[in-house]
């Protein structure tokens, strides 16, 4: 944390763990049905672990 | 990277790393001015900032390009998408309603819609489809829609039955959502879906004189007092039930004459529901209710207001959600979900009554989309691939654009709307994606703030 900047989230896309294991639900299956959003669709396989 | 200001907070998103960085002044202009080396940038910013604090934020800077939090390089510039493969159907089980909403892309309920309802054999061989064209993926979804989808309960329950049967045997775990307006939702109803642990998206667009204007019974007149006692009891037998069940989402649709919808979603909490939803109205322009360009300065201010609404509701009740603004920064989708987007046409297909395979629900009925059936399969191979290559690589407007992580791309349906090709973005629906993004980023920096992050 420095003086001028804050880092809001503490992991970067691409360094997860990137399974692509297909098992998370479909982004218009969810509550949208409209407009694709997956940024905040909830990833499976990093909650089983 | 991407700079931008809400509510008088700063904030930079790397958009490659997808990291998310609130900063001050000098940092800001260093970050938003276009300086060369850094004794010029000291040079230039020296008469607004002591030298001592604009080499500090130089630093910080410095140190965060070093670690691939700024400044990241694009992860995937040569992306190829994955082999078709099934994850998820929608089925048309009901392409009747017996509501008449006059904005409804189904135009279901209107005098002269088809009236068709899905039989069981229908549905049963798009389960089978499903389990056969899912390869190795354990989880499968359908979702029941149409029309009014419950007005078909015996197809929803046999459909249920069947494909826990034949999942069972496959190894495959079924999903399954009902998208409702809650006129049926008896409490037999309820307890079925319950019971079956099924996600249901009920229909409720707020206020009830934003709902009635559009949300009509097919005599005319406004449905929000009938529906909303059935949805209160939904949810509130969905609060208090035990066990585990699926979730459920209050989902309300905004038009150009509702632009102060951020009024819809207080009113919604208010009623005690904590799992909200606000859409745009997806319409041709020359429909009264669809918004144009002209409307986006109200978009955006509105979209500002409801992220100080939410924050408000977060504080008074952590558990709420305002679904486009609940981003997880560090455990959201993985950078493949993120290029395959939606999956409409290759992993997500909708099914209507006869059995007739569309890339999503919304291209149900468009002759042109016909990408086969649930007794043959899908025929047109090449629909499927044109889809398959509609991820952000291949669109000029999408490969520059810092969203791109977040919105996939955008609704091929409104795209096509707009453009008459899945291949160019909607301006509007980009416009519109980008600003709600930016309140969403927003939204996590004050969260984390508040949690002393």
């Amino acid at each position: 944390m420095g003086k001028h900047i804050r880092t809001v989230n503490k992991s970067v896309l691409g360094r997860r763990k990137e399974a692509a294991c297909g098992e998370c639900q479909t982004s218009c299956q969810s509550a949208c049905k409209t407009s694709c959003t997956v940024g905040n669709q909830v990833c499976l396989k990093e909650k089983k672990e | 990277m991407h700079c931008f200001e809400v509510h008088n907070t700063r904030l930079v998103l790397d958009a490659h790393s997808i990291s998310l960085h609130e900063v001050d002044g000098p940092a800001w202009e260093i970050l938003t001015g276009r300086f060369g080396g850094r004794p010029e940038t000291v040079q230039a910013l020296r008469e607004r900032y002591p030298a001592a604090e604009i080499e500090g934020a130089l630093g910080e800077i410095e140190a965060l390009r070093d670690q691939g939090l700024l400044f990241a390089p694009d992860p995937h510039p040569n992306y190829q998408p994955p082999p078709p493969e099934a994850k998820a159907l929608c089925l048309y089980v009901s392409h009747h309603c017996n509501l008449a909403c006059r904005y409804c892309f189904a135009r279901a309920g209107h005098p002269g819609a088809v009236r068709k309802l899905m039989p069981p054999g229908v549905a049963r061989r798009a389960v089978d489809l499903l389990i056969r064209g899912s390869g190795a993926r354990r989880r499968v979804e359908i979702d029941f829609f149409g029309g009014e989808p419950l007005l078909n309960l015996p197809v929803v329950r046999d459909t249920i039955r069947y494909a826990r049967h034949r999942g069972a045997e496959a190894g495959k775990h079924f999903g399954f959502t009902v998208t409702t307006n809650g006129l049926s939702l008896t409490p037999e109803v309820r307890r079925f879906l319950l019971d079956n642990e099924v996600n249901v998206v009920l229909s409720l667009d707020g206020r009830p004189e934003a709902h009635d204007r559009w949300r009509r019974t097919p005599g005319g007149g406004g449905s929000h007092r009938e529906v909303l006692p059935n949805i209160r009891d939904y949810v509130s037998e969905w609060k208090s039930g035990p066990g585990s069940r699926g979730y459920y989402y209050i989902r309300g649709t905004f038009t150009r004459q509702n632009l102060d919808f951020a009024a819809d979603f207080r009113y919604l909490a208010e009623q005690g529901f904590r799992n909200i939803s606000l859409e745009p109205v997806l319409a041709p322009e020359e429909e009264e209710y669809a918004l144009s360009e002209r409307d986006l300065p109200r978009v955006r201010a509105e979209y500002e207001r409801l992220a100080a609404v939410y924050l408000e509701a977060l504080r008074a009740d952590p558990a709420a959600r305002f679904f486009h603004f609940d981003l997880d920064l560090d455990a959201g989708s993985c950078l493949p979900k993120r290029l395959s987007g939606c999956g409409a046409g290759h992993a997500y297909l909708a099914v209507d009554a006869d059995g007739g395979l569309f890339p999503c629900h919304q291209f149900v009925g468009q002759r042109g989309f016909l990408l086969g059936d649930v007794f043959s399969g899908v025929v047109r191979a090449d629909l499927v691939d044109d889809f398959r290559q509609a991820h952000v690589y291949n669109k000029k407007e999408c490969s520059g654009c810092w969203a791109k992580f977040l919105c996939s791309g955008g609704c091929h349906a409104q795209a096509f709307l707009e453009n008459g090709s899945i291949h160019h973005p909607s301006r509007l629906g980009c416009a519109a994606m980008r600003h709600r993004l930016e309140c969403a980023l927003y939204v996590q920096a004050r969260k984390s703030q508040d949690a002393g992050a």
